[in-house]
């Protein structure tokens, strides 16, 4: 298998058998991100002067490859993350230009850990959106068909690991960035309960919702990259002090005896066949490893959109407000007073979708609205997480689609907000909730696209997660299928 | 479908959010709020009467440190990206 293929545990071995080198790993990405790159779209920024500095500081003996499981790996990096530095767009026109004088305390764990950085990933502008065509600087495509989008926000992060432009990646999650793309590009991706990794550094959009998590091949490989960035922060007041476990020796267990739940909610009439069946066959092989299938109910599972679509913009309204044109970001020139400064600025360098968020939040938390939608949203979100905790009674974790369809085109949904919100029905509970979950691919759709299957399980039960991921994955037939790629000149979409 | 929010309330509220619109993106932007506006009605199918608002995701007591002076960002890279700036302070437009 070429090397790029390769996920980061099985690069790292040959890494410490010294049977390649860390400029050979790091040049095999670069190369096949010129060949590929220009078709998907997933990198913003590609460093390559840099990872090839780091790359033959560990073939000199500077640096060390026995330092962790993650050194001299190839890393790709959400370009929502702060990297100092290093350009971090967050997708939007306003941060251009952007220079973080900082690393996010995630980038500063890798980077101790001794990852190479190869790029910053495209994403929906602030992590707004779940297709990546919200990105200012284009969409991403996603990598099994040109013609489809990656999902989103994380959209260039879960692209660049299945079109092979990395090892792994980082993504964020704050209704389903994570798992919604992970799952329409064939790849792994876990979203930490809230909490679990520090937020310092990640540019905020919903605060009480943000989450980092790992992109990957497989599900080991989340389960090292989460060793890696999980624990307390003391720049995060929102981070929690809790020993965290060694996610890898759980992965092996068998899940005999477990008790999975599979909430009714989430098996609508509506949904494409081909993901009902392919989560279905999931749950069969689930049960014949021994686990327990329990039927199960989070009755208010279809409220989880409206409640998700007041909380995330008020809050969103209320963090971009920083962005005025005074401390960093792009400036109207020639404004004559202080306020058209701001507004010029703000109108000029948000686009559409951002703006009618902050537009959605600051009414929903304008005098005399406040009650009847901030608030009532507050109060349904207690409901839905209720609803979980009633379900870990009686089961260990659940089992249920990521989304109700695979890919969609390009285009599709961009002008019904609508119908582009409904597309995160399964994975915004979780995220109001706080609890974790993670997506492992499961099937391919008639046409060929890929599909996911969500496990979610109670606050801090990334472990048990990782382990029911890993035996399934283990079990399926699907874990070996790539995209084919890079596809011919022709395919290459028009601009 | 209710009107939820008339154009002279979408414009109240850009003033509110610091943002400006041109006459056609303001009609777009009222036709979608309201849309979703709508949607939200769903929530109203609830009786949340005696639900505790949900403000963490997880259960969170208040986080409270030593108050020490620890070194901060030097103020040339606090300035580094300003749009203008005059190596002491950011420059914004005359205030008053």
């Amino acid at each position: 298998m070429a090397l790029v293929a390769l996920g980061i545990r099985e690069l790292h071995d040959l890494l410490i058998r010294k049977d390649v080198s860390a400029t050979e790993v790091v040049t095999a990405f670069l190369e096949r991100t010129a060949a590929v790159d220009p078709y998907v779209r997933a990198y913003l920024t590609v460093l390559a002067d840099h990872a090839l500095t780091v790359a033959r500081a560990y073939d000199s003996g500077q640096m060390a490859l026995d330092a962790s499981p993650i050194a001299g790996i190839p890393l790709a990096i959400k370009d929502v993350i702060c990297t100092a530095g290093i350009r971090t767009t967050c997708g939007s026109r306003i941060l251009e230009n952007f220079l973080p004088p900082y690393d996010a305390t995630v980038t500063e764990h890798l980077q101790k850990a001794g990852a190479i950085f190869l790029g910053k990933t495209n994403m929906d502008e602030f992590a707004m959106g779940s297709s990546t065509e919200n990105s200012a600087f284009g969409p991403t495509l996603n990598p099994w068909d040109l013609r489809c989008v990656p999902g989103g926000s994380s959209g260039g992060s879960a692209a660049a690991v299945a079109a092979d432009l990395c090892a792994g990646s980082l993504g964020t999650d704050t209704g389903g960035s994570i798992r919604q793309p992970a799952a329409f590009c064939g790849v792994v991706g876990l979203k930490p309960t809230y909490g679990r990794v520090s937020r310092f550094g990640l540019v905020a959009f919903a605060s009480s919702l943000d989450q980092i998590g790992p992109i990957t091949k497989n599900v080991e490989d989340a389960a090292i990259l989460l060793q890696v960035i999980a624990g307390y922060d003391q720049r995060d007041s929102s981070s929690v002090n809790r020993e965290v476990p060694e996610y890898r020796s759980a992965l092996d267990r068998p899940i005999k005896g477990l008790k999975l739940g599979i909430p009714k909610e989430y098996f609508l009439p509506g949904m494409h066949p081909d993901v009902s069946s392919a989560v279905e066959q999931a749950i069969r092989t689930c049960a014949e490893m021994g686990a327990e299938i329990v039927e199960t109910s989070l009755p208010h599972t279809e409220y989880g959109v409206a409640a998700y679509y007041i909380i995330a913009p008020a809050e969103a309204s209320s963090n971009l407000a920083r962005y005025d044109g005074v401390k960093y970001g792009l400036r109207t020139p020639d404004t004559k007073d202080l306020l058209s400064m701001y507004s010029r600025s703000r109108s000029q360098g948000f686009g559409w979708e951002v703006k009618r968020r902050i537009m959605l939040g600051t009414y929903v938390l304008s005098a005399g609205y406040y009650d009847a939608y901030y608030k009532k949203a507050s109060q349904v979100r207690s409901l839905i997480r209720d609803d979980f905790e009633r379900a870990f009674q009686s089961c260990d974790a659940l089992l249920t689609p990521v989304a109700p369809f695979p890919a969609f085109r390009i285009g599709e949904k961009t002008d019904d907000p609508l119908q582009m919100y409904l597309s995160d029905a399964f994975t915004l509970p979780a995220s109001l909730a706080g609890i974790p979950g993670i997506s492992v691919p499961c099937g391919l759709s008639s046409e060929g696209l890929p599909i996911g299957l969500q496990i979610l399980g109670p606050h801090f039960s990334e472990e048990l997660i990782l382990q029911i991921a890993y035996q399934f994955e283990q079990a399926s037939i699907f874990r070996s299928r790539k995209p084919e790629l890079p596809l011919p000149a022709d395919s290459l979409p028009a601009q | 479908m209710t009107q939820k929010i008339a154009r002279e309330e979408v414009r109240h509220v850009a003033k509110l959010a610091r943002m400006e619109f041109n006459d056609q993106d303001e009609e777009r932007l009222t036709g979608q709020i309201n849309s979703i506006l709508n949607y939200m009605d769903k929530l109203n199918e609830l009786d949340t009467t005696g639900v505790d608002p949900m403000t963490h995701a997880i259960r969170l007591q208040n986080v409270f440190r030593a108050d020490e002076v620890h070194p901060s960002l030097e103020r040339e890279r606090a300035l580094a990206n300003a749009p203008a700036a005059d190596g002491v302070n950011f420059v914004v437009p005359k205030v008053i």
